[in-house]
């Protein structure tokens, strides 16, 4: 597995950057499957959030990052914890609320966290994570470091207040961060051409505001979302400043497990598994290219789901918090 | 020890913690250039510069986020907003990441950050710049709360807050930041969850805070001669967590007590106060728990109308009547 290697591409993209990338898109869609199934089977309860459909985007971004970097989100952020570094025992055993959890079992499916790993959260309210990433970039910029901050939001977000204050902020004090919207078109069950003026794919436009560099990116693509984010960040290390990028992804998946997405047709789900999905778009490149065969990409498939379940089956003897611990970590 | 005003005891504070400790930095509307609002952090820009003294847009929520952000990140932010009224605004950063960030974290992360502003009435300010914030806040676990009476404390117990890896509350008043006090110079440190008694006495336990104190310790001049009282005062200075076995060790002494606040009554720092003592030390109590808090109305514009639903002499010399049976009815 080369599951949380950081190697960089070479320009013209080696075999093994591309078998990585493939690799690690399977492993988050078959990491959010077991999760569903263990949802379903009551292993654990809560809101459940899941990223299968936009893999894309956190494989593409997590190559074209450093480890010092910084990434927030927001309430979707299994996946995301584990690209940017934390086990994915550990994300696994926080969702299952044990104490080997990334957050002790007390954060749960929304709250990942590793100080260590700069992940940041995992936040449950819409937009909050957006000021606190301009507040760690905030920090970059007072240490005069050369890290960059990525924060996630969703589409929904985009038409929170505070939302705004943060990138104005950002934008008037020049600061590293990269907001990349996921727009993956649906807010819950509102689709975002029906709360949003600027069009439903054009959410970058909300960056003119602030006349702050903006960009678009097909976030089924993760080639696309490496090469982007990466010249983004190394510009950024040159000249800090904010940039707003649109992801246009998608979900299939409702907005959580409890969602049975009557709000959009199975046709409209269908059409993005068979024609613009992130691992059979990278799968398919990488068999014309005669990098894999189908059988190679089956292999790795059947070698994932092996992990995942040797890995469930470990998590489930884990121990959960001692009583004491709900008393613990309230003030210091 | 030197005469201070409260916002110059402020602002030595935050001069003396930002020499100190290069990590933190002001950052608030007009904190810089403007010297403040209410010239707390006069002089600051001009010592410090301008990335440790940084004024905002008029963005409350985004900046409060920002030092949420920043705390997290390892710096030690002090947030200023003009008034606690313009940081409701920022009660979802204050509520849900600032009071939260620690424990829903698994302990990973310490929340160094102090949130600084005016709270509750001044002076015919009307109702959205005359609330009392403290009833709601010290109701959410993860954020302490802090209420100065007197320029000393003012310097000693920011200097505490600014000190500390935990989120402050830290409440002052508009109208008390010309009150003149003797100051100690450089390290006074007020310890956080420690009260004080502010006056000894035999009778009754006034237990207040913050701008009610300063109006109880004028009143109580010449009304302990007029009733023929002796009042032990507590100055709770810290609301949360709040320093119960004062009150306690008090009312075990007077066997009476009445809380004055500023704030409305209804489920507020008082109310919690005369449940603890309704719990803990009902055998000690002579008379029931008397309460002295604003009317619940928001607060009007007109200075008579003003005056009525504050605290004053008046309804205060009516509750230590009844409280030592003194009242005719």
């Amino acid at each position: 597995m080369s599951l949380q290697a950081s190697s960089k591409a070479p320009d013209d993209y080696q075999a093994d950057f591309l078998i990585s990338l493939l690799q690690d898109m399977i492993f988050y869609r078959r990491f959010e499957e077991r999760v569903l199934v263990a949802y379903t089977k009551m292993k654990f309860a809560g809101f459940c959030h899941l990223h299968i459909g936009q893999e894309g985007l956190c494989v593409g971004v997590q190559r074209a990052i450093d480890p010092q970097d910084y990434v927030i989100t927001g309430y979707r952020s299994h996946t995301q914890a584990i690209a940017k570094g934390i086990p994915a025992r550990d994300v696994l055993a926080e969702l299952f609320g044990k104490v080997s959890g990334c957050s002790r079992g007390k954060g749960g499916s929304m709250h990942m966290f590793s100080r260590e790993k700069r992940f940041y959260g995992g936040h449950g309210i819409v937009g909050g994570q957006v000021p606190i990433a301009v507040g760690m970039a905030w920090k970059i910029h007072y240490n005069e470091e050369n890290h960059v901050v990525v924060c996630y939001l969703g589409d929904g977000a985009i038409n929170q207040g505070q939302v705004y204050e943060a990138m104005n902020m950002a934008c008037i004090w020049q600061l590293p961060v990269l907001f990349i919207i996921e727009n993956n078109l649906y807010g819950m069950g509102t689709h975002i051409g029906r709360t949003t003026s600027v069009g439903a794919k054009t959410l970058y436009k909300r960056a003119l505001a602030f006349d702050m560099a903006h960009s678009q990116v097909n976030g089924q693509n993760v080639l696309d979302v490496y090469q982007q984010v990466n010249k983004l960040v190394k510009g950024m290390r040159e000249a800090p400043g904010p940039h707003l990028l649109e992801a246009l992804t998608y979900r299939y998946k409702g907005h959580s497990v409890s969602d049975p997405s009557l709000y959009r047709t199975k046709e409209e789900i269908q059409g993005y598994m068979n024609h613009d999905d992130p691992i059979k778009n990278l799968s398919d490149k990488l068999i014309q290219d005669k990098i894999a065969s189908k059988d190679d990409i089956k292999q790795w498939d059947k070698k994932v789901k092996a992990t995942l379940k040797t890995l469930e089956a470990s998590v489930d003897k884990d121990m959960d918090p001692e009583l004491s611990e709900a008393y613990e970590h309230v003030y210091s | 020890m030197a005469q201070m005003s409260f916002r110059d005891a402020l602002q030595q504070a935050m001069a003396e913690e930002m020499a100190r400790d290069s990590r933190v930095f002001l950052m608030g509307e007009e904190v810089a250039e403007y010297d403040g609002a209410y010239k707390v952090s006069k002089g600051l820009l001009s010592r410090f510069g301008e990335k440790r003294v940084v004024d905002t847009p008029i963005s409350e929520a985004g900046f409060a986020g920002l030092g949420v952000g920043a705390a997290m990140a390892g710096l030690r932010p002090i947030i200023e907003m003009m008034t606690w009224n313009f940081g409701i605004q920022a009660f979802d950063q204050i509520i849900n990441h600032g009071a939260k960030m620690r424990y829903m974290s698994g302990g990973q992360f310490t929340m160094p950050l102090v949130f600084r502003a005016p709270n509750g009435s001044a002076h015919m300010l009307s109702s959205q710049h005359s609330q009392y914030v403290e009833g709601m806040l010290t109701n959410i676990p993860g954020l302490m709360v802090v209420c100065p009476s007197h320029p000393a404390d003012g310097k000693g117990l920011l200097k505490s807050s600014i000190r500390s890896d935990n989120c402050i509350i830290f409440l002052e008043s508009e109208m008390m930041y010309g009150d003149k006090g003797e100051v100690p110079e450089g390290e006074h440190i007020v310890p956080l969850g420690q009260a004080r008694i502010a006056r000894e006495g035999q009778d009754v336990t006034l237990v207040s805070w913050g701008k009610a104190l300063r109006g109880v310790m004028r009143y109580l001049s010449s009304l302990e001669d007029e009733l023929g009282l002796s009042v032990e005062v507590i100055d709770l200075r810290t609301l949360q967590p709040l320093d119960e076995q004062t009150i306690f060790t008090s009312i075990a002494k007077t066997h009476r007590m009445v809380i004055v606040e500023e704030g409305w009554g209804f489920a507020s720092v008082g109310a919690e106060i005369a449940a603890l003592v309704g719990c803990h030390s009902f055998d000690e109590l002579d008379a029931p728990i008397e309460r002295l808090a604003s009317a619940f109305v928001p607060m009007p514009y007109n200075e008579h109308l003003e005056k009525e639903v504050l605290p004053s002499r008046q309804k205060l010399k009516v509750l230590l009547e009844k409280l030592t049976y003194q009242s005719r009815s």
